[in-house]
């Protein structure tokens, strides 16, 4: 078990293309992280650097007390799971699982206990004599994830690893691997591009994009309180509505002219607004949502349409009847959020 | 599979001889054949008496000879010191495929191991540099080649008909493409799972590479196997005599009254043929594995 420091972790590529710029957190002991952005945000070179299969242009990376910028990474005492899975084709899940183990002249009577013990833990005891591709995907992400636990390391590295699996499997390996990571305690750090499997998983999320950590929280605190009109727009499905209105004389005014909040006095000019779909209550109100089409999801519906020009959505639970065209919506001042519309960033 | 179970129900309507199949048979069978033709002859003559097939030339008759050539062929010496028998060129000859076959192979996955998987600052120059060779074969390069291993003193040894030749420009070219295709992510894995240079080599690589391996060997064991004109210019010793040049030695000794022994001779060379034939057979199924379908 370990904490992880990253302090000024940058990485610029042979090319000269900065991939990660200069970027500091720090990860507790026992934490599950997720790093989430869209592509190319850095977010696997990221999680590479501290695997220590990149190496660091600048700043200081510690595994627990230790600094390992040029530790090799056998020697980091990590564990990785990969997206494609990495198994070795010609050997089977015993000897899968054990390789790590046996590299590192553990004695074999200890290899089998502890490979046996993995597999039971995973319900892999039926397949230890079988082939990887004798497995099915969800089989195979497990043997990697069997590979990772059996060395006990103080570290555990996710890189994309249920993006190869169908959608329902992948919700059931999200539970499993969450609670497989409550139960063992290791420190572990997740990539994904998949802001469900943030949400879901972290205990804390980083998001990313373009090389730069846009902010960094606890899926609550990304969800309800977003730094900048990146996070608003990228975590959350669907995403935080943002509509263009202007401030002045401590007044937001949508561009329809309506009033909806009052605002920290002082400044004036376009600002962006943000609000969350489920935020918004529908029936009564000042602002006007003009809908245009009703999504059937079950629980619940989400209505798509326009509010002042621009394209809105609104989260209503199964109960409530709506109808096509325009509609009185109310948006609680204490819901919403305001962005500098030029930077993005949180007013 | 879908090809089945639509000609399936046709079967019974329609006329069950197609002519498309029967045509790819006939080419196939007359193709045959014709390459089993120069076996066949070879076996008919080594059962006729010598002097029949020097009267007579190569006929349907079937003789009782054979016996009594195989005998000769495996165990009657041929050489001035008494001692080279058939059963020694067969020897050498084994020991010439087998060392080609295994040299080539071991220097070929190094070479390739170190192009495709180490940062060396001119692999990818280095690799064509090996790759042009294959624009020089053994016939073009055979002075200087016979000078180089004549100076280290490696004429009439094992070491210098195997060593000079063992270099490959083929097998290294097939598994460096080979390797290039092996998923980066399991060399992360073993890296991380600690797993250094040779460990990869020896538990990942080879035992991935096997199919190519054994397509190589194929390959390198028959190129071996026919060596003639370098074992005839490095070795002057009847000891290392191979089984290619052996055979041209007994139909080569047409002079005075005696008639070559054509029966020992075609023996011979049946005995030379087998050997490639065994390798193929045992190693076909990996062999087509090796060139084609990628097992990752």
């Amino acid at each position: 078990m370990a904490n992880v420091t990253l302090n000024q972790i940058r990485k610029v590529y042979g090319n000269g293309f900065e991939a990660v710029k200069p970027c500091s957190f720090r990860i507790e002991d026992g934490e599950f992280l997720v790093l989430v952005g869209p592509s190319g945000c850095g977010k696997s070179t990221l999680l590479r650097m501290i695997a220590g299969l990149e190496d660091i242009t600048e700043g200081e990376l510690s595994i627990g007390d230790r600094l390992v910028n040029t530790v090799d990474p056998a020697n980091r005492d990590i564990a990785m799971v990969f997206q494609n899975y990495a198994l070795y084709p010609h050997m089977t899940v015993r000897k899968n699982i054990g390789y790590g183990l046996k590299n590192r002249k553990t004695p074999p009577a200890e290899i089998a206990r502890k490979v046996d013990e993995a597999a039971a833990m995973l319900n892999l005891g039926a397949y230890l004599d079988r082939k990887p591709s004798q497995l099915s995907g969800g089989q195979r992400q497990r043997v990697a994830m069997g590979r990772a636990i059996v060395r006990d390391p103080a570290l555990f590295l996710f890189d994309e690893p249920l993006s190869n699996l169908d959608a329902k499997l992948r919700n059931q390996m999200r539970i499993e691997i969450k609670a497989l990571q409550r139960r063992l305690g290791v420190t572990s750090i997740y990539v994904t591009h998949d802001q469900v499997e943030a949400m879901t998983m972290a205990d804390r999320i980083v998001v990313l994009n373009g090389g730069v950590i846009e902010q960094i929280g606890t899926p609550s605190e990304i969800y309800h309180s977003p730094n900048s009109t990146f996070v608003a727009s990228f975590m959350g499905a669907p995403p935080m509505n943002l509509v263009k209105a202007q401030l002045d004389e401590g007044t937001v005014r949508l561009d329809c002219g309506t009033a909806v909040m009052a605002a920290p006095a002082g400044r004036s000019g376009p600002v962006t607004l943000g609000i969350r779909p489920e935020d918004v209550r529908i029936g009564s109100g000042a602002a006007r949502f003009d809908i245009a089409l009703i999504e059937e999801l079950g629980a619940h519906r989400l209505l798509h349409g326009q509010v002042a020009g621009q394209p809105f959505t609104v989260h209503v639970a199964k109960e409530t009847q709506v109808s096509h065209g325009p509609q009185p919506i109310e948006l609680p001042p204490a819901a919403m959020a305001l962005f500098d519309t030029a930077t993005g960033a949180r007013l | 599979m879908a090809d089945l179970t639509q000609t399936a129900p046709a079967r019974t309507t329609r006329s069950p001889i197609r002519w498309a199949s029967v045509l790819d048979h006939a080419i196939l069978i007359a193709g045959a054949a014709l390459m089993i033709v120069p076996l066949l002859m070879m076996l008919q003559m080594s059962t006729i008496p010598d002097a029949q097939v020097m009267q007579h030339g190569p006929s349907l008759q079937i003789g009782g000879e054979f016996w009594d050539n195989l005998r000769k062929a495996l165990f009657q010496s041929m050489s001035f010191s008494g001692e080279t028998t058939g059963l020694t060129m067969f020897r050498n000859s084994l020991i010439l495929g087998l060392g080609f076959a295994i040299g080539k192979i071991v220097v070929a996955m190094l070479a390739a191991y170190g192009i495709v998987y180490f940062r060396l600052r001119f692999a990818t120059l280095a690799f064509w540099l090996i790759f042009t060779t294959l624009l020089l074969p053994l016939e073009v390069r055979i002075v200087p080649s016979y000078e180089i291993t004549q100076k280290l003193g490696l004429l009439n040894s094992w070491t210098g008909l195997i060593v000079p030749l063992i270099a490959s420009a083929t097998a290294t070219f097939f598994f460096r493409q080979y390797f290039m295709s092996v998923p980066e992510e399991l060399v992360e894995a073993a890296r991380i799972d600690g797993a250094g240079p040779v460990r990869f080599f020896i538990d990942i690589l080879v035992p991935l590479s096997r199919t190519m391996i054994a397509a190589m060997f194929i390959i390198m064991f028959v190129y071996g196997w026919n060596q003639y004109l370098w074992p005839l210019m490095v070795s002057t010793q009847e000891d290392k005599v191979t089984l290619v040049q052996g055979i041209k030695q007994i139909t080569q000794s047409l002079e005075g009254n005696h008639i070559p022994e054509y029966g020992r001779s075609n023996v011979l060379a049946l005995l030379a043929v087998l050997p490639p034939v065994l390798v193929v057979l045992f190693f076909q199924r990996w062999f087509v594995k090796g060139l084609t379908e990628s097992d990752k």
